[in-house]
């Protein structure tokens, strides 16, 4: 919709002159809007599974509940190749570098998916060897919570996240790598 | 019947009846408590000996009682594949002298179960190759599932909050 909100008063702002010039074969947009729809259906997602989250992930990328319908249904098993994130199950201390890792090498603009309550918040592992949220490692957009989501709050969460990618504005690009600190 | 079940403890008292310092014995669970000075030849013992042949090690593990005094205890639970029994074996540690020998010269399976042991209660197996984490990673301060390491205890390596 926004999209088409943006063309109208692009269009609106024309002279009467240019309009019936141009006519309906030019459409006119802002170059923010008509870039955001386009990787709002595009996502290309890196599924970053470390727990049981990946049994219910699956069934989601499946013909089932079909992500293919939003766009995202590309699984890209190279972060190079991906621009979101889904960070499906635990992160142990462990496996912290390694996710900021994936993370650093995605290509901007890129995004977080954050899948069930242990990447979300540690969940109940609250104990010394998980992550109490990966939003202590990297940037996140969108949480779902859940042991496991259900899909469909994994695809409001996904239609979320296209509200969020279709307001963004070119400024908001590049965001720089996310910080590592390494062992003491 | 009883007789059978009980002739690893019996076995054990007569060969080491200076380093076996409690049996106990409940419906075929045999358990031996023994000093840890002598724990690599009884462990041969249980293997090598015709009427036991305790030729599998079954799991390595550790206790914390915490303020008992001695506060560890190292447990090795063998069975035997030729005669179908299980053994028990604990071995009190105490905390001043926080090591015990390893037995990886008997059975080689032990390895990883003493990395684990040692890993999460920071007992030392005397004579082990390669005595290093093996479920955490290098860096990590403490072994987390003594008692006294704080619940709420975090290790301070990566992000900011953790």
């Amino acid at each position: 919709m926004g999209i088409i909100n943006s063309q109208q008063s692009a269009v609106g702002s024309l002279q009467s002159g240019e309009e019936q010039i141009l006519g309906s074969s030019v459409l006119l947009t802002k170059l923010d809007a008509i870039v955001g729809w386009g990787r709002k259906y595009s996502f290309f997602l890196y599924p970053f599974v470390t727990a049981c989250c990946g049994m219910e992930f699956m069934s989601l990328a499946g013909p089932r509940y079909d992500l293919d319908r939003f766009g995202a249904a590309l699984p890209r098993f190279s972060p190079r190749q991906a621009d979101l994130l889904f960070v499906v199950g635990t992160i142990s201390h462990k496996q912290a570098p390694i996710l900021v890792k994936v993370y650093n090498q995605m290509t901007e603009p890129k995004w977080v998916f954050s899948f069930g309550v242990c990447a979300t918040s540690g969940g109940f592992y609250d104990n010394y060897a998980t992550v109490q949220g990966i939003d202590t490692l990297i940037p996140v957009d969108v949480y779902v919570p859940g042991c496991p989501p259900r899909p469909e709050m994994v695809i409001d969460g996904l239609l979320k996240l296209q509200q969020k990618v279709a307001k963004e504005k070119w400024s908001d690009w590049p965001r720089g790598e996310a910080p590592v600190t390494k062992n003491k | 019947m009883t007789a059978m079940e009980s002739i690893t403890l019996k076995k054990l008292k007569e060969k080491f009846p200076d380093s076996i310092v409690d049996t106990h014995s409940f419906r075929g669970d045999e358990t031996a408590t023994v000093k840890k000075e002598k724990i690599i030849e009884i462990c041969k013992f249980l293997r090598d000996d015709n009427e036991l042949l305790y030729n599998f090690m079954m799991d390595l593990t550790a206790v914390d009682y915490y303020g008992r005094e001695p506060r560890f205890e190292v447990v090795y639970h063998f069975y035997s594949l030729k005669y179908n029994r299980r053994v028990r074996l604990k071995v009190p540690v105490p905390e001043s002298d926080c090591t015990v020998d390893s037995i990886i010269s008997v059975w080689i399976g032990a390895d990883w179960f003493e990395r684990e042991a040692y890993d999460l209660y920071g007992i030392i197996f005397n004579g082990h190759p390669n005595l290093k984490r093996i479920l955490l990673y290098e860096g990590f301060e403490g072994h987390p599932l003594r008692k006294d390491y704080p619940v709420r205890g975090r290790q301070p390596l990566i992000g900011p909050k953790n």
